[in-house]
């Protein structure tokens, strides 16, 4: 069972929360402005990467707070979680860290 | 006599405390401190169990939790009877029943035996080549032949009447296994002031310094120093050491769980829980679970009396119990000559075959020279005498090309084998870790940790006692921090062995078995020929073979059948590779598992204020979601149709009272709330004056119908949102994600109120009558209340939010209450409504109503992949607003197109017949198979309002197939329908105007 740090409550095991998908995908703001080749990569193209991968969670059996968090989908490790609109750490940082995810790329 | 086996000193069992149990009705007498199989020796007993698939005799093999052969039925009293307990980790009791398994008649005389004579018939993949053919046979031969062959043991009759614990636990470092790594790593970790949880799942702590009666530590007998420290971890408050606790899972980010025996070795148990389960989160974990011995492979090494080494030392030093009195070491390393050394001290009768050389060996054979003992270096074992127990086994010289000599015959009651160790590396692998193999060791360690985790002791392949000292004090520091090492001195363990897959042999390797796995009957001869057959995955020739499958899960046996599969390819051990290692190390109970989630507490259920009066008055309930529901109300002799019709008419004639307090509630409040309102529904909201309702629809993103329900404006800040029963949850968890996550700016707030407001629902041409005596505060005219009108007043004189709604198509309202003053409420609208024969109504009727009306219930004439216009609703869209979720995908080319199935009504030729719901629609029953399916019944009622079925479906192009013939499949083949409009009954809709 993971161990999941809640930007707002701390460390709280796994069957509080529920996972989201990937992150930093913003609903764009007009979508009828879009062809039907981009909303459907809108809705339905994720990454699925072997490394760090940033993801939506929900503490929903808490706070029910929605955050993101940067994991690592083969050691299950959590880089970190930070909240809603925040930047996560490894973009603060200028050095480009080669195992970021298209997500990243595209937020 | 009494324990004609039992050596007249030793042990760690307390002889001034006898203890009686039965075994197979006859009763045992052994010690405290005994298991049942130390006992079971005691009195001469090998022969214990019939083995799976050829019915073999079998005795008991080790002494630990790996033993794979001596599996017992345990009956603790009535209820508590279950299969398959290892008899060597069973503690004896007064008290305890125990059986043997898998034979008929009796263990002694068992006709299953045959199995044995036919086994060149029962070869690997015996089953996958058998059971094919004819196709006719699956069912009546093969499946009933096959079920009653599978199996060991029988599963517990009645429901277990134990109770579970279950206790989360956090600690600084967590020690698995209280031998001696696993004491010196939770001594150095405890020092540093760390919380620190020591779990062994022996009854005493100490492992292997319980049997080893002549190691030194520090100057002191190991006895010593294990008080010593057990004393000192004792005395200290961070200190949790857990005895009778094994950790069987190894999950993410350190929990690991932990199966604690807390009263199986009780004759009482009181009221304490039979076991408990612990989910441990560790800061760090230190892996100190020792090593498992290899049985050595040769024919018929599965005798009763045939037993691994150094569970001979342990029976012998711990229990102080002769497995026999001749005994015969057969070993191709140096750990034998300890167990030999101490069997010879102890009295016994010792002979010991080495399949090494003098030149191999080290000191360990000067050693037991000197001791007296006869030691055949350089002979392999060519097989075992004897039927029910072990009588002599059968040796010859062998050189190291393999060629045998003249064969030998040792007499004995008892052989003690050792084919080398292997590292219990099975949690270490659950963490996810990666193995790494050791050619000198001949095993696979623990390589790169993949959670905060580290290996000591022989666990780590460190088998020498000062070594295994020093590493598991290193790392218990390390895991609490410090970097504090510290040496020991101890006597020199005896370690080295040349690692053997199969015993060299001058015999027809075709005709011996010689077992690898052996609760599951799988021989060395199986395994070639599996690989023969082109099974070369290690993961395939276990699943082909079943080796390793057991409920040992191979801990004896798999790096004998692993050794086997690369001497057959060819191969190195790592380049074959390991199976996967999976929770649980040793068998759990269910009941650990399960703990206090039993009955009520297995799945909550949830009841509405009125569910008392509903019972009172003899509804029968269905469960909806999480809610059980008053289904129908049915009075005396009248079934589940009777009910519902007699319901159906009451409430289109008369008025019907509903207790709909289920659906979900979400108040909506904020200044931007009508904005919100408006992203989420298809539904316009801005110009929704307060007081009025408006049914919404919304979808998810991709344009599908996520729920529905009626919403009405409280103020020009709040709404009050209902959801379908089921759909609460997901309504609100789909409205605060985009809140959160897409819309922060917005001003809202959202509650859930579904559990605040009780819903009454009456509904009929007469329920205006009924509730005007106690409605205050709210004119109920029709022009003042119209359909769809809100209004807030008391009734009874409690609060209520008042709806004129209808989901029958009747005049109708739904009154909202607080839910502490629902029943009041209900009871008094009852009274009152005696005088207009008021009739209570349930969830079936609900649906027939609603259905004669058309109206749609989300799940059922939805499913996920259906949008407004497929059901008929496409109007309910603001046409003017730019943008709600799930617009955009309305205009995907998938839902634009034509052929989407669509919501329309049916009618049956036969008005009878009702059809079955989901039943498939075609339109010429006369087409070849496979014929093309245009889509299905989604709900279909026998209609009393209507005099007959009705039946609505979704259909490819329904719409325009208005007024043709369609044919639906019923179990007496195709029936004939005519396509028409879904609503039913009163398609003007002027009843519900009333």
């Amino acid at each position: 069972m993971l161990l999941i740090a809640c930007p707002y409550c701390g460390n709280r095991p796994e069957t509080e929360f529920r996972c989201g998908g990937q992150a930093h995908i913003a609903r764009p703001s007009d979508p009828g402005s879009l062809s039907d080749e981009q909303w459907a990569e809108h809705l339905f193209v994720r990454s699925n990467p072997r490394g760090v991968h940033a993801e939506r969670w929900n503490h929903v059996h808490g706070c029910g707070r929605w955050f993101n968090a940067r994991r690592d989908t083969v050691s299950d490790r959590f880089l970190e979680t930070y909240k809603m609109g925040e930047t996560p750490q490894s973009q603060k940082s200028t050095s480009t860290d080669s195992t970021s995810t298209q997500a990243e790329a595209r937020a | 006599m009494a324990q004609p086996f039992r050596l007249s000193r030793g042990g760690r069992i307390d002889r001034a405390r006898p203890v009686r149990f039965t075994f197979n009705g006859r009763t045992i007498e052994g010690f405290h401190g005994d298991s049942v199989a130390s006992a079971l020796l005691a009195n001469g007993i090998h022969l214990v169990g019939r083995s799976f698939k050829y019915h073999r005799p079998r005795g008991i093999l080790s002494h630990g939790p790996d033993e794979p052969s001596a599996l017992l039925s345990v009956d603790r009293g009535p209820g508590r009877i279950d299969p398959n307990n290892r008899a060597s980790v069973v503690e004896a009791r007064d008290g305890l029943k125990t059986l043997s398994q898998n034979h008929w008649p009796s263990l002694e005389h068992d006709i299953g035996a045959v199995n044995d004579l036919l086994s060149p018939v029962f070869v690997a993949g015996f089953y996958y080549k058998t059971f094919m053919w004819p196709r006719k046979f699956w069912d009546k031969v093969y499946e009933p032949f096959i079920r009653a062959a599978a199996g060991l043991g029988k599963a517990p009759a009645v429901p277990d009447p134990d109770r579970y614990a279950n206790r989360h636990a956090h600690c600084d470092v967590l020690v698995v296994g209280a031998g001696p790594a696993g004491l010196a790593a939770a001594l150095a970790a405890a020092r540093t002031g760390k919380r620190v949880i020591l779990a062994d799942e022996g009854p005493e702590p100490g492992g292997a310094l319980l049997h080893d009666v002549t190691a030194e530590i520090d100057g002191r007998p190991a006895s010593e120093w294990l008080s010593a420290t057990l004393a000192e971890l004792d005395s200290r408050e961070n200190v949790i050491l857990l005895s009778r606790t094994t950790a069987f899972g190894y999950y993410n980010h350190n929990h690991v769980a932990l199966a604690e025996r807390v009263t199986d070795h009780l004759p009482s148990p009181g009221t304490a829980p039979r076991e408990r389960l612990w989910q441990v989160r560790a800061g760090e974990v230190v892996l100190a679970g020792g090593s498992h011995e290899r049985p050595l492979v040769f024919a018929d090494n599965d005798r009763p009396g045939i037993l691994l080494a150094e569970s001979v030392r342990v029976f012998v030093n711990r229990y102080g119990v002769a497995p026999g009195r001749r005994i015969v070491f057969a070993t191709s390393g140096a750990s034998a000559y300890a167990a030999a050394l101490d069997a010879k001290a102890a009295g016994l009768a010792v002979t010991l075959v080495d399949l090494r050389s003098d030149s191999e060996c080290g000191p360990e054979l000067a050693r037991l020279k000197a001791a007296g003992v006869e030691v055949l270096t350089g002979h392999t074992v060519i097989g075992s005498k004897g039927t029910k127990r072990v009588t002599g086994l059968i040796v010859a010289p062998v050189d190291r090309a393999g060629r045998c000599g003249a064969h030998r015959v040792l007499d004995c009651d008892c052989v003690g084998m050792s084919g080398g160790w292997t590292p219990a590396v099975h949690l270490f692998s659950q963490s996810r870790g990666k193995l790494a193999y050791d050619e000198r060791l001949d095993a696979f360690l623990p390589g790169t940790s993949a959670q905060a985790e580290r290996s000591a002791g022989a666990s780590k392949g460190t088998y020498d006692l000062a070594a295994i000292l020093a590493e598991g004090f290193a790392a218990g520091a390390a895991a609490a921090g410090s970097d504090e090492r510290r040496s020991f001195t101890a006597t020199p363990t005896l370690t080295g062995f040349r690692p053997v897959r199969a015993m060299p042999t001058d015999a027809d390797p075709t005709k011996v078995r010689a077992f690898v796995d052996f609760q599951n009957d799988v021989t060395a001869k199986d395994i070639k020929l599996a690989v023969r057959e082109g099974f070369h995955s290690i993961e395939h020739v276990k699943r082909y073979t079943t080796t390793g499958m057991a409920t040992d899960q191979g801990k004896t046996s798999n790096m004998n059948a692993l050794g086997i599969v690369a001497g057959q390819l060819d191969k190195t051990l790592p380049g074959v590779g390991t199976t996967t290692f999976r929770p649980p190390y040793t068998p759990v109970t269910f009941g650990a598992l399960v703990g206090p989630a039993r009955h009520a507490l297995f799945d909550p259920i949830r009841t509405t204020p009125i569910h008392d009066w509903a019972e009172e008055h003899g509804a029968t309930f269905e469960n909806v979601a999480l809610w059980r529901r008053a289904w129908y109300f049915p009075k005396a002799g009248e079934d589940l149709h009777k009910a519902v019709a007699r319901e159906c008419e009451a409430v289109r004639r008369g008025v019907g009272i509903f207790d709909a307090s289920t659906l979900g509630k979400i108040e909506v409040v904020g200044p931007d709330a009508a904005e919100f309102m408006n992203r989420i529904y298809i539904n316009p909201w801005l110009k929704l004056e307060v007081g009025r309702c408006r049914y919404g629809l919304m979808l998810k993103e991709d344009g599908y119908i996520l729920d529905d329900g009626v919403v009405a404006r409280i103020a020009p800040d709040c709404f009050h949102v209902t959801t379908t029963t089921g759909g609460a949850p997901r309504v609100l968890a789909h409205m605060e994600d985009y809140l959160q996550t897409e819309w922060p700016d917005l001003k809202v707030f959202l509650t859930s109120t579904t559990e605040q407001w009780a819903v009454i629902a009456l509904q009929g041409p007469k329920a205006r009558e009924v509730i005007a005596p106690l409605v205050d505060g709210i004119d109920l005219s029709p022009e003042a209340f119209p359909h769809m009108a809100m209004r807030s007043g008391t009734i009874c004189g409690v609060p209520t939010r008042l709806f004129r709604v209808s989901f029958t198509g009747e005049l109708g309202f739904e009154i909202n209450v607080p839910s502490d003053h629902a029943r009041a409420v209900w009871e008094a609208i009852w009274e009152a409504g005696q005088p207009h024969g008021i009739t209570p109504y349930g969830t079936e009727t609900m649906h027939v109503l609603r259905a004669e009306k058309g109206y749609i219930i989300i799940g059922q004439e939805t499913d996920g992949t259906v949008t407004p216009d497929d059901v008929g609703l496409a109007g309910m869209i603001a046409k003017a607003k730019k943008d709600f979720v799930g617009k955009r995908s309305l205009a995907r080319p998938d839902v634009v197109a034509s052929g989407r199935k669509q919501l329309v009504g049916l009618v049956t030729d036969d008005p009878k017949l009702v059809l079955d719901e989901g039943a498939q629609i075609v339109a010429d029953p006369g087409q070849p198979i496979p014929m093309r399916m245009l889509g299905h019944v989604t709900s279909s009622y026998w209609s009393p309002n209507c005099g007959r079925s009705i039946a609505m479906a979704l259909v490819a192009d329904g719409r325009a197939l208005q007024g043709g013939p369609l044919h639906v499949t019923t179990p007496e083949g195709f029936a004939r329908v005519t396509v028409v409009d879904p609503v039913f009954f009163d398609p003007k809709g002027e009843r519900i105007h009333a």
